[in-house]
């Protein structure tokens, strides 16, 4: 039975974890996303659904919790904030190097360090490009509302299985903290281990039958050669990510002379500097990327022959625009603004950098 | 019709559950809601305040720089956000504790006597329900049987029992209203 509630992000984070059939969640409390954990002690799902809930010690302890559920084919998740995120970089990698499915949850918050508890999207890089070492990649979501991240939950672990490979929702403290109708869904029940090898194949740990060689999971491999043809499988892994899971948003883009591209909680303020930039008269769209990995360089190209520049809004020193750049590859002025340290632009503030730096300048 | 809103006063007054009950109120009628609040360093010191929007259309930025209304419960908050209504907009506060009182003249301003009432009445958590009470006579953008229903949805059940009290605090609130300039 659906049904519409006020929540928070973070709580709509909670209450979906619990909804689409999550088997453990796994974390260590930090500003500005506590409230994860918090609902999801307070709902007590190991009676409803019998997922599990820990505390762990650390965000360490936390993330390596994670890498065991996986690797027995279970939806098991953990959330943190940037400075927790960065401890979990090692467990993170070695996921990716074991070919598992997980969700990890950043809600960002301003650094480099501890930073500041207020919001961010400086962690960009992080989750895109790399974070921990070696040649990897996360499915990365962006919310932009409340909604989105309820129903992200449940996308994330699909994707993330159906690629053996872990998934990223990177939101920030704005979309955590905010309260918004979200419209909850029906429960998902938990699958069992003979549903999760019907339905992704025999990789899980989840007990060797007569009829199989053992599973194996490691991301160690001692023989370069051999290492090699596994980098060459992810990368057409990632290959087929990038053909199938592009998301984004195009809004007012169909006349647009001048192109916002923003994420998260900025493509919301961006959205208002649209509507404000229209009433002026100024022919601007919004571009909103929704899969940050892989990233819509396609959707953008597309625009660019009808553009006269654009402008990239991120609350970072200046990371996404990179990819801007990339997709762009010159063709049209490209400007980055954005605050930093957990100070979150105004609509009215980037409709004047678009006035004055890009159509103007 | 969009109504944006600033909430804004000492934790503990129950700004952000004002807000929160508004909000409830919104999606009560079908409306779409957004409710921001202020979750760093000046939660922990000591001010506290929320950003409610009420919209029949989708709404956009959570988090904007001019306001329809600011309901106002201290100082810190007078100073902050009295430059910050729109033009023609309302500002209504609580003059207790106020040392400095607004002084534009391009916008609506009432008070209402929130703190006096809720301690006279000996009930002082009723005072965000007088000051909101207020605030609809003003500008009744929510139904008082959707206040109702949304207090039903943001109090847990075990709390049910004072939404009489919250009501009465309401409509206290809604004869307070005193025009200021």
């Amino acid at each position: 039975m659906a049904e519409l509630k006020l929540m928070k992000g973070n709580e709509a984070i909670a209450e979906a974890a619990i909804r689409c059939g999550c088997d453990g969640y796994f974390g260590y409390p930090i500003t500005p996303q506590s409230e994860i954990m918090e609902t999801l002690m307070a709902r007590q799902p190991w009676d409803e659904t019998g997922m599990v809930v820990l505390q762990a010690e650390s965000e360490v302890a936390s993330i390596n919790m994670v890498y065991g559920g996986a690797a027995c084919g279970k939806r098991a998740m953990t959330s943190s904030s940037s400075p927790g995120i960065s401890l979990m970089q090692e467990g993170i990698t070695y996921i990716a190097g074991s070919e598992l499915p997980c969700l990890i949850v950043n809600v960002v918050r301003g650094g480099p360090g501890l930073g500041t508890i207020q919001p961010a999207q400086s962690d960009y890089f992080q989750a895109v490009k790399g974070g921990g070492h070696g040649d990897y990649k996360l499915i990365v979501l962006a919310p932009a509302s409340v909604q989105e991240m309820y129903d992200f939950v449940d996308l994330a672990f699909e994707l993330a299985f159906k690629y053996r490979n872990p998934a990223m929702i990177l939101s920030d403290g704005v979309i955590g903290q905010m309260m918004e109708k979200v419209q909850i869904g029906d429960y998902k029940p938990r699958l069992t281990d003979e549903e999760v090898v019907k339905r992704y194949g025999s990789w899980a740990t989840t007990g060797k039958p007569s009829t199989r060689e053992r599973n194996i999971i490691t991301s160690l491999d001692l023989d370069a050669n051999s290492q090699e043809l596994f980098n060459l499988k992810l990368l057409k892994k990632y290959a087929e990510i990038e053909k199938n899971e592009i998301r984004f948003e195009e809004i007012s883009c169909t006349d647009a002379e001048y192109l916002l591209v923003a994420y998260g909680s900025s493509s919301r303020i961006c959205q208002k500097t649209v509507d404000l930039a229209r009433e002026k008269g100024i022919k601007v769209g919004l571009l909103r990327p929704i899969t940050l990995y892989p990233y819509p360089y396609g959707a953008i190209q597309k625009l660019v022959p009808q553009l006269k520049g654009i402008l990239a809004v991120e609350m970072s020193a200046g990371q996404m625009v990179e990819d801007v750049r990339l997709a762009v590859n010159g063709k049209v002025p490209v400007l980055h603004y954005g605050r930093m340290g957990g100070v979150i632009p105004t609509p009215n503030e980037v409709l004047k950098v678009l006035e004055d730096k890009l159509i103007k300048g | 019709m969009t109504e944006e809103i600033i909430i804004a006063g000492f934790g503990g007054q129950g700004v952000l559950s004002m807000g929160k009950i508004l909000a409830y109120s919104g999606i009560m009628q079908d409306q779409e809601v957004s409710w921001m609040p202020s979750y760093g360093p000046e939660m922990r010191g000591g001010t506290a305040n929320v950003t409610v929007i009420l919209s029949d259309s989708r709404i956009s930025s959570p988090i904007i720089q001019e306001f329809d209304t600011a309901i106002i419960l201290n100082q810190q908050s007078m100073d902050k956000f009295e430059p910050m209504v729109k033009p023609g907009g309302l500002l209504i506060y609580d003059p207790n504790g106020i040392t400095r009182h607004p002084v534009r003249k391009d916008i609506a301003i009432y008070q209402v006597e929130a703190a006096e009432e809720a301690a006279r009445t000996k009930n002082p958590r009723t005072f965000n329900m007088i000051v909101l009470g207020a605030f609809l006579k003003v500008k009744p953008i929510v139904k008082l049987d959707n206040v109702i229903k949304g207090l039903e949805k943001s109090l847990p059940e075990r709390h049910h029992n004072l939404i009489p009290v919250n009501k009465e605090a309401i409509l206290k609130g809604m004869e307070l209203a005193k025009k200021y300039s």
